[in-house]
């Protein structure tokens, strides 16, 4: 993002994930190191949890959601990103993200980030900021 | 407070990458994506989610849980039993430069703030907090993580506000 280039409302609609697959967040345990049996072991999220079934990690729609932040702002460019996590995210889910322009500031901005499923509800709402390029 | 040493590999960051969506490519001297720090876990000599050589794992094996019946053993859970659950409910983070690959990060963690509020639907939600700074081989700060819990009574709907 540039300096003059920006203003507040401008906006970008992103689908991170088309039909989440329980081999990605398998992936994502893998990398992360997170192995919390609820995310990649249907008889235990089931039959002692208490889940309809295994659901990704929150960090792993961060991620995805993070991933279309720095595709529009720059990856070297991010100052903060936050969020919190308002719902489940189920292997077959898609998911959307939209990144809206609050502020511009003298060299930086301010985005509202939110992350919904298909049925519109949110999994991932939060802010961000970013440097802005000369 | 614990400390962690988190050497940033460029295999690490490609398996990072391609777990979060990308089709990345192996990238020796690039940056890490934003939310790679939360996988300095792997660094941990042991870690509650990892399964321990020798040790009970509460996933399952020959049973639904190596170490519950009901839902007690469960990290975060009621050990009594019951279906209690600690689910990630926030994750901020400040960055004071990029993450970059080569970088040897040292993790200190300490409690933050605790609080208690109402869940929609009865029962009492309890809050806990952390914060994690990661500095680099010169002592300077890269980022600064917070991360909330919640601890639920029971299995969460969407609307507590809670995911892990």
């Amino acid at each position: 993002m540039r300096r003059g280039e920006v203003a507040v409302g401008d906006a970008r609609e992103v689908t991170v994930v088309d039909d989440l697959t329980r081999t990605q967040i398998v992936m994502y345990a893998g990398a992360s190191g997170d192995y919390n049996p609820l995310h990649s072991d249907e008889v235990f999220a089931t039959q002692v949890a208490g889940f309809p079934g295994v659901f990704a990690h929150g960090m792993l729609t961060m991620g995805m959601t993070g991933r279309a932040l720095t595709d529009w702002v720059g990856e070297d460019a991010l100052l903060s990103y936050g969020v919190q996590f308002r719902g489940q995210v189920w292997p077959g889910d898609t998911l959307v993200t939209t990144l809206t322009v609050t502020a511009v500031h003298d060299d930086s901005v301010d985005l509202a980030v939110r992350t919904t499923n298909q049925d519109g509800r949110d999994v991932v709402v939060g802010t961000a900021s970013a440097r802005l390029e000369t | 407070m614990t400390e962690q040493g988190f050497p940033v590999e460029a295999g690490h960051v490609l398996m990072f990458r391609r777990a979060i969506g990308e089709a990345a490519t192996l990238e020796p001297e690039g940056l890490a994506p934003p939310t790679f720090v939360s996988a300095g876990a792997q660094f941990a000599p042991t870690h509650p989610l990892r399964p321990t050589p020798g040790e009970p794992w509460f996933g399952s094996g020959r049973t639904p849980s190596g170490t519950a019946t009901s839902g007690g053993g469960v990290p975060g859970g009621d050990p009594a039993g019951g279906s209690a659950s600690t689910l990630h409910a926030e994750q901020h983070f400040t960055y004071h430069r990029p993450v970059r690959v080569g970088d040897v990060l040292t993790a200190t963690s300490r409690p933050g703030e605790e609080w208690t509020k109402e869940g929609k639907r009865g029962g009492s939600l309890q809050f806990t907090s952390y914060v994690t700074e990661y500095r680099d081989a010169g002592g300077e700060l890269v980022v600064t993580a917070r991360s909330v819990a919640v601890t639920t009574g029971r299995p969460p709907s969407a609307s507590d506000g809670g995911e892990a």
